[in-house]
């Protein structure tokens, strides 16, 4: 074995694969999966490093977030966060928009989705482009459109005018979402309950709804997250609401503390222990399901 | 609308179809129709208003034509998402392709939770890591300066901060989509085109890359429009001399106070997306129904 592999002690190797092998082609050969692998550990800081130092400028003492110098740890800042009266307006701010978000784009999605599955041919491909349309449009479009209109019907900027402009796309996500389910939704079984007497309304709960459960499920997780961080459209709503994005960002350009960067913190955390969570489950329920799917 | 009414008969039906109308009609049709009938307007007080010198003109649109530097404004925001939405593929598509068709369940599970964190949290709290990152005395310069690479701190404020912040916040949608559709391509293609004596770069450009085609449309068009779009980078990273075109549209409504010239930029950032999203579909020959699932 040892004399294999070094060709000095054994000027004639043993061909494998009927190919002689200098030292330089085998490292040549292992060259892409180094350069991989450079690129790889390249990405993954690209990826976290960003947060790690908005998480680890939290416990640094100076009032400027940054990581250097490091004036000494502290959680001061943690403690500011839970007693910053304007941040946790902002919060309650965003709560409620996402929750009106919520409110209209899961029936309103829903409903697009079930009308978009029944229709066939060029009339599905025409509503289809145009329900997508809202996610092809720039946020900043979105908004200064709902802005123009609704003010003329006499709207303003404020709560409703930015629950409205982000429904205008997050509904579309909702679409895609239940549409998708809908694919695999047997229409017979629609039937079968017809046939039996059941009414249409009492098909829609008992059947298709309880099919549609786990899409909507995960569309007002969707709808939740693309409202609470939506920056770009409410930017032009709002009014003179400030919902947390606004929040952030109006402190970056006038007195910016690490404050921001300990709500950061917590927010990464709850995340993370979501994801993880929603893994868990998944994986759970596949292994539940049985080893074929 | 008959197939409707007939599969959920007329109450449940026509709730349905009411709600989508109130979607399509009064979150996306109209308001879109009423910014460009801002747009067409002058901007005149509210006295004059359907008096004489109301009318349908395109001064405002020649105001951005006649304004070379925002006319340069316009033309590097194209540019720069652009060169975005290239740099974002070039990172994206070796971790896609080894995520799709190398890793093992483990590690892909792995690597989606660590991808989905930075994205569920808000696009303002990771710009702001960006912020923190490239500030004048902030950790990059500082690492930089201490390697010897730099002698002394430079400004990243600008075009550079911009660019690197805006790869940083829309990377999962361009790597998402790539991951899909790689991840549907059987490995036994790869396999043979390996043993039929094709080399790594023949077989990325001639199976891989035609193979995940769907994807890496649906990725560009995405990124190109949420990187023209975006006000967040550009106003946290950007310096006087980086300005982005949403940055003139906010200031047209909310500093100049003129509606009517900021809805003639909006329709014009619309405009530009709708060919950019139409050009890469027909580039890729990918239609809109798979391009946007």
């Amino acid at each position: 074995m040892t004399n294999v592999s070094t060709p000095a002690s054994n000027p004639v190797r043993p061909v494998s694969a009927g190919r002689l092998k200098t030292r330089a082609s085998r490292v040549l050969d292992r060259l892409p999966r180094l350069a991989f692998r450079l690129y790889f550990a390249f990405f993954l800081t690209y990826l976290l490093l960003p947060l790690l130092i908005l998480a680890a400028a939290t416990f640094n003492r100076s009032s400027f977030p940054t990581i250097v110098p490091w004036l000494g740890t502290t959680d001061m800042w943690i403690a500011a966060l839970f007693r910053d009266a304007e941040m946790l307006k902002a919060l309650g701010s965003s709560a409620v928009i996402a929750a009106g978000v919520i409110a209209i784009s899961l029936p309103v999605g829903t409903a697009a989705a079930l009308v978009l599955t029944s229709l066939h041919g060029r009339a599905r491909n025409i509503l289809y482009a145009l329900m997508v349309s809202p996610l092809l449009t720039p946020g900043v479009v979105i908004g200064i459109a709902t802005l123009l209109f609704w003010r003329k019907v006499g709207i303003g900027g404020g709560v409703a005018l930015s629950i409205l402009a982000q429904s205008s796309f997050i509904i579309s996500f909702v679409m895609l979402m239940v549409a998708a389910r809908l694919q695999r939704f047997d229409r017979t079984m629609e039937d079968a309950a017809l046939g039996l007497g059941a009414s249409r309304i009492y098909v829609f709960r008992r059947i298709l709804l309880p099919f549609l459960r786990p899409a909507l499920v995960g569309a007002c997780f969707i709808a939740f997250l693309q409202s609470f961080e939506n920056y770009n459209t409410t930017l032009f709503v709002r009014g003179t609401e400030t919902p947390l994005t606004i929040f952030i960002a109006s402190k970056v350009r006038a007195g910016l503390t690490p404050v921001v960067n300990a709500l950061g913190l917590v927010m990464m955390i709850t995340t993370l222990a979501g994801a993880i969570a929603w893994e868990v489950i998944r994986r759970r329920k596949r292994i539940a399901a049985g080893p074929a799917t | 609308m008959n197939e409707i009414t007939q599969r959920f008969g007329k109450h449940l039906g026509g709730c349905f179809i009411l709600l989508v109308l109130f979607w399509l009609a009064g979150l996306v049709l109209v308001p879109n129709l009423t910014m460009l009938d801002f747009a067409l307007r002058p901007n005149l007080p509210a006295a004059q208003l359907g008096g004489p010198k109301d009318g349908y003109l395109l001064d405002n649109f020649l105001y951005l034509w006649n304004h070379p530097s925002h006319g340069w404004i316009f033309l590097k925001t194209v540019w720069s998402s652009a060169l975005v939405t290239v740099l974002t593929f070039v990172i994206c598509y070796p971790i896609a392709y080894w995520l799709g068709q190398v890793s093992t369940p483990r590690q892909t599970s792995a690597l989606l939770v660590l991808l989905t964190v930075p994205y569920l949290m808000n696009e303002v709290l990771r710009g702001l890591s960006w912020y923190i990152i490239l500030a004048f005395d902030g950790p990059l310069n500082a690492a930089l300066v201490h390697l010897g690479l730099l002698s002394e701190p430079v400004r990243w404020y600008g075009d550079g901060g911009v660019l690197a912040g805006m790869a940083y916040a829309y990377l999962l949608f361009m790597l998402l989509p790539i991951y899909n559709a790689v991840s549907t391509l059987d490995h036994a293609q790869i396999d043979a085109a390996r043993d039929l004596g094709a080399g790594t770069v023949r077989i990325h450009r001639r199976v891989v890359l035609p193979h995940a085609k769907v994807g890496i449309a649906t990725g560009c068009v995405f990124t190109f429009m949420l990187a023209a779009g975006s006000y967040m980078a550009p106003a946290l990273l950007g310096a006087p001399g980086s300005r982005w075109f949403t940055q003139l549209i906010y200031d047209w409504f909310f500093e100049s106070g003129n509606w009517n010239r900021g809805a003639a930029y909006g329709v014009t950032l619309l405009v530009l997306c709708l060919i950019a999203v139409l050009g890469m579909l027909r580039l890729f020959q990918v239609n809109l129904t798979s391009a946007v699932k």
